[in-house]
């Protein structure tokens, strides 16, 4: 009888930290979530004459993928994008963070191209206006512009049938 | 030839420990940057601050920091252009919100239960001593007071 208490504080202090070790602390929950996405004009990696900016992207829902040809989960989660670009159901576009050119264009020739256009981020700048903080991350922008999921960390088959799929049906179904 | 090895040695820390050189045209500025850096936390190595980390990431988010004190803008500036892009996560001192109400609420509230609890485990205590003596036992210990201080 007399232990009923400390017994009691002691599961709820057991609740409590089995739900912490669930819990990915890598996992920061984003700002932009439901906000305009930031607005960039950066050369493509491709083509430095070229420039790619998410609002002319405006009316489509779009991916804009982070990656760097130094960044190891990235080679992790390529054949994910290899494949999705391949069915042809919501276009790619990549951000370079942090590359150097001629090595990010290796890195793409060697294990496919799967974006539509990849900007060329030298500096970072973009991604910090983003909030990159774990390469690679993708974002999910609808027809208006607005972020509406972001995946930090790499791209699994199950992430992108469960979660990313669903959502880019939903978003280009709707209305504008 | 060892003692100023040794020496070196000690110093190792200091070179260690001292990030880039940041030039301020004035010394407030630097103690608000230092102050700042200090206090903002890496997203990479997230037990540490922006100060202490030796991540790329901690760097570019220290030129940010110091450019907007360095053109001489305020410390919230600095603080809401890491809060609008990363989140409440980068304050090591998180804002009083509904969502951290209890975070912040949480240590009074063990306080005022513990509090509670001694109090009622005090008031058990003494009531209790006090129904159990009979009323010879209640004599005796009057008598034995009385002897006492006699």
């Amino acid at each position: 009888m007399r232990y009923r208490l400390p017994l009691a504080v002691f599961l709820i202090l057991i609740i409590f930290l089995a739900i912490g070790l669930t819990l990915d602390p890598r996992e920061v929950p984003s700002p932009f979530i439901g906000k305009p996405a930031p607005e960039f004009a950066l050369p493509e990696l491709a083509d430095s004459t070229k420039t790619l900016n998410p609002r002319e992207l405006k009316g489509r829902v779009f991916l804009l993928n982070v990656w760097a040809s130094w960044c190891v989960s990235c080679r992790q989660e390529h054949p994910v994008l290899l494949d999705l670009a391949k069915r042809n159901i919501v276009p790619l576009y990549g951000l370079n963070y942090k590359d150097e050119r001629t090595s990010a264009q290796r890195w793409l020739e060697q294990f496919g191209d799967p974006y539509v256009a990849s900007g060329f981020d030298a500096d970072g700048r973009v991604g910090i206006n983003w909030g990159v903080y774990g390469v690679p991350e993708t974002f999910v922008v609808d027809r208006e512009g607005v972020i509406r999921y972001k995946q930090t960390g790499p791209l699994t088959p199950e992430i992108l049938e469960n979660k990313l799929l669903p959502l880019i049906r939903q978003l280009q179904g709707s209305p504008t | 030839m060892i003692r100023p090895l040794i020496l070196l040695f000690w110093l190792l820390p200091l070179i260690a420990a001292a990030v880039e050189v940041r030039e301020f045209d004035d010394t407030a500025k630097q103690e608000r940057y230092e102050r700042l850096i200090g206090e903002l936390r890496c997203l990479v190595c997230q037990n540490q601050s922006l100060a202490d980390s030796d991540a790329d990431l901690a760097k570019d988010l220290r030129d940010e920091v110091y450019d907007i004190i360095q053109s001489g803008r305020s410390e919230e500036e600095a603080i809401r252009f890491l809060t609008d892009r990363y989140g409440d996560f980068v304050l090591y001192r998180p804002p009083l919100k509904s969502v951290t109400l209890l975070l912040w609420g949480g240590p009074l509230l063990i306080l005022l239960s513990g509090i509670v609890f001694i109090w009622n485990q005090v008031k058990r205590r003494s009531s209790v001593a006090r129904i159990d003596l009979t009323e010879e036992e209640q004599q005796r210990l009057e008598r034995l007071k009385r002897n006492l201080e006699g």
